[in-house]
């Protein structure tokens, strides 16, 4: 039998498991092959010239402020060597050059690695895995403060319409005001530390989440509730039982989502008051022209959100067992229990929590 | 001339002594489930248009009875306001005489859509209403794993809804409201998403844990086959206003079998059931009314 051909462009159609490995990785390489193509192929872009001489600099007129390892626009270089060549004189030297921004990729390399071990420039300020570290923090007390209150009252929101009624419009209201703008009064309120900065992680994701928690859990089927109700639950048997392991699933995948927005606030929590984290080194190393740390620090914040939310996916797949058929923790539960007391019947391994 | 009219069939409404015998017996026994005059009005933008209207039934102890009739007569509703699920505008619904107030365990249910609580195992499906109760789970999983293998499910215990097919969940479905004990059993077209073969089995693995239990069922359908094969009596509802056209006591002998459907009496209750729902089933005029 000869496999079908692959149709590469049929509509909604899964392609075969042999391709989607190396479609993947392409992702990840056109971005990095045109990035390259630019920065190593000179006649693509480059649109300066990095002078190694000036030429004969005593020759006054057009552009004569040239000088060595000085970047300037391709015309201004040929006029200068229009001039000079006019004036009989030596001619001015130079390579064709990308703008200072436009760091290429083994520099932004090399500053993966040279970002962690180079000193500080001035006293005070932080090593990278300082500011990184500092970051995390944010990021985490943040969003805890944020579940920790936006959890509950989503769920509540989401199970009585009294409750949805009541606070629902505010946080909806609430929730188009950037989280950006309270950031005078988080300092104001807070000072100049952490406080601020959480509290602006905190307003950009607890009022987003209530209403995304809200959502999520009206989405529990109707029908368990009814069939919960004629095996004889009560109301708060209702939401403990059925409400919350129902929408529990769904719940951590909006919260693998909603930790990406904190992120997204996490810059501008970092450079009201006192700057701090990566926003301020990346903020740093841009004044100093730094641009291959900058890149290098961005692309690190990639790859942190890339692993934590890839880390959080792995243990979904164990904390859920009925959706993912996943029953290492159960079986692991069975054991653990086996170490204390005596074997219960062999039957009793179901996951923690859903009792 | 439909082939029915050919046949000489026996009157619907004339029973053999076993099943007279049967049907006098039932009568005597105390009755669990009763509505009094029960309606069910919604408001639609058109007007009020009545569901229900003036329904009173009676289920007996350990009976089985079938509720048929068309699409929009309103047999889900009224299954749904005995189970306690919807609230009748007029009238009361009474088990052992006494007048039900939303849903509670002593009226089990069993949807036609699964409703296993997919973040449990099997067993522990089985054992959420004896947890609700507060049983302990020792005891509680004991008789989870006794009803289980009523249902010819044990080894399944451990897996969850999502390995199990369609038939399987439906008979975890049924251990799970037994395993309550309610007074009686509401199923609402519990096959009506199986095909025909699994849909068969179960129909006979419903009877025989029927007749193995203590408990009295009142069983939604639209298939006129499933109601006889199944039911003591038929109570047969018309629509709009949704209302009991006739309650027909089936004159097939039990225990039944599916070979059964080839009898006289079968045919001629499934040909007066024709007449109520269909208007079709050859002549009415045949049939005392």
């Amino acid at each position: 039998m000869t496999p079908r051909k692959t149709r590469w462009f049929g509509v909604r159609e899964p392609l075969p498991a042999r391709h989607r490995v190396w479609l993947t990785a392409l992702a990840f390489i056109l971005p990095l092959a045109l990035w390259c193509a630019i920065s190593y192929i000179p006649f693509l872009w480059h649109p300066l010239v990095l002078v190694h001489d000036p030429g004969d600099t005593s020759v006054k007129g057009s552009h004569d402020y040239l000088s060595q390892g000085q970047l300037v626009e391709r015309e201004v270089f040929e006029q200068r060597n229009e001039f000079l060549r006019a004036a009989g004189a030596k001619l001015a030297t130079g390579a064709r050059a990308n703008p200072i921004y436009l760091s290429a990729p083994h520099e932004v390399a090399q500053a993966f690695y040279t970002a962690f071990t180079t000193p500080p420039e001035r006293r005070g300020d932080y090593w990278l895995h300082e500011s990184l570290w500092h970051s995390c923090q944010i990021i985490f007390w943040g969003f805890f403060y944020a579940a920790l209150f936006g959890l509950p009252l989503g769920v509540l929101c989401g199970t009585f319409s009294l409750c949805s009624r009541l606070f629902e419009p505010f946080v909806d209201f609430v929730r188009y005001m950037p989280a950006p703008v309270f950031g005078a009064l988080a300092v104001a309120v807070f000072g100049l530390a952490d406080e601020p900065k959480i509290t602006i992680i905190f307003i950009g994701t607890f009022f987003q989440m209530v209403l995304v928690v809200a959502n999520t859990t009206r989405q529990v089927d109707p029908a368990l509730l009814h069939a919960a109700q004629t095996l004889g639950a009560n109301n708060r048997q209702l939401l403990r039982h059925v409400v919350i392991p129902g929408a529990v699933p769904h719940l951590y995948r909006d919260m693998r989502i909603l930790i990406g927005w904190a992120w997204t606030y996490l810059v501008v929590a970092e450079l009201i008051g006192e700057k701090s984290g990566i926003s301020a080194f990346i903020y740093q190393q841009q004044r100093y022209r730094h641009f291959d740390n900058v890149y290098a620090s961005i692309i690190m914040i990639g790859f942190i959100g890339l692993f934590c939310d890839q880390m959080l996916a792995w243990v979904g797949r164990y904390l859920f067992p009925w959706e993912s058929g996943n029953t290492g923790l159960a079986q692991l539960a069975a054991r653990v229990r086996s170490w204390f007391g005596p074997p219960r019947a062999a039957l009793e391994d179901a996951p923690e929590g859903s009792t | 001339m439909t082939l029915n009219d050919q046949l000489d069939l026996p009157d619907y409404k004339h029973h053999t002594e076993a099943v007279q015998a049967r049907i006098d017996e039932l009568s005597a026994r105390e009755v669990v489930l009763d509505t009094q005059d029960l309606g069910r009005r919604f408001d639609s933008q058109k007007g009020p248009v009545d569901a229900l209207v003036g329904i009173n039934i009676e289920v007996r102890k350990r009976e089985f009875v079938s509720v048929i009739g068309p699409s929009g007569c309103g047999k889900s509703t009224l299954i749904r306001i005995v189970a306690g699920l919807d609230l009748p505008s007029t009238g009361q619904v009474r088990i052992d005489g006494s007048p039900v107030e939303g849903p509670g365990a002593d009226r089990g249910m069993v949807f036609q859509g699964y409703t296993l609580f997919p973040w449990l195992t099997v067993k522990k499906n089985v054992m959420f209403g004896m947890k609700m109760k507060g049983l302990k789970s020792k005891t509680a999983e004991a008789s989870a794993l006794h009803w289980l293998d009523l249902v010819g499910l044990a080894k399944f215990a451990d897996h969850f809804p999502s390995q199990l097919s369609g038939g399987m969940k439906q008979r975890v479905a049924i251990a799970r409201s037994l395993a309550n004990e309610p007074r009686i059993l509401l199923m609402d077209e519990p096959f009506g998403a199986l095909d025909a073969q699994t849909r068969a089995s179960m129909q006979h693995h419903l009877l025989k844990i029927w007749e193995s239990v203590d408990v009295t069922i009142l069983f939604i359908t639209h298939d006129l086959d499933e109601a006889i094969y199944l039911s003591d009596r038929i109570i047969v509802l018309g629509a709009h206003p949704g209302r009991v056209l006739e309650v027909i006591d089936v004159p097939v002998a039990r225990p039944r079998s599916q070979e059964q459907s080839l009898t006289g009496h079968f045919l001629a209750t499934k040909r007066r059931l024709e007449t109520l729902i269909h208007g079709t089933g050859g002549s009415a005029a045949t049939h005392a009314a």
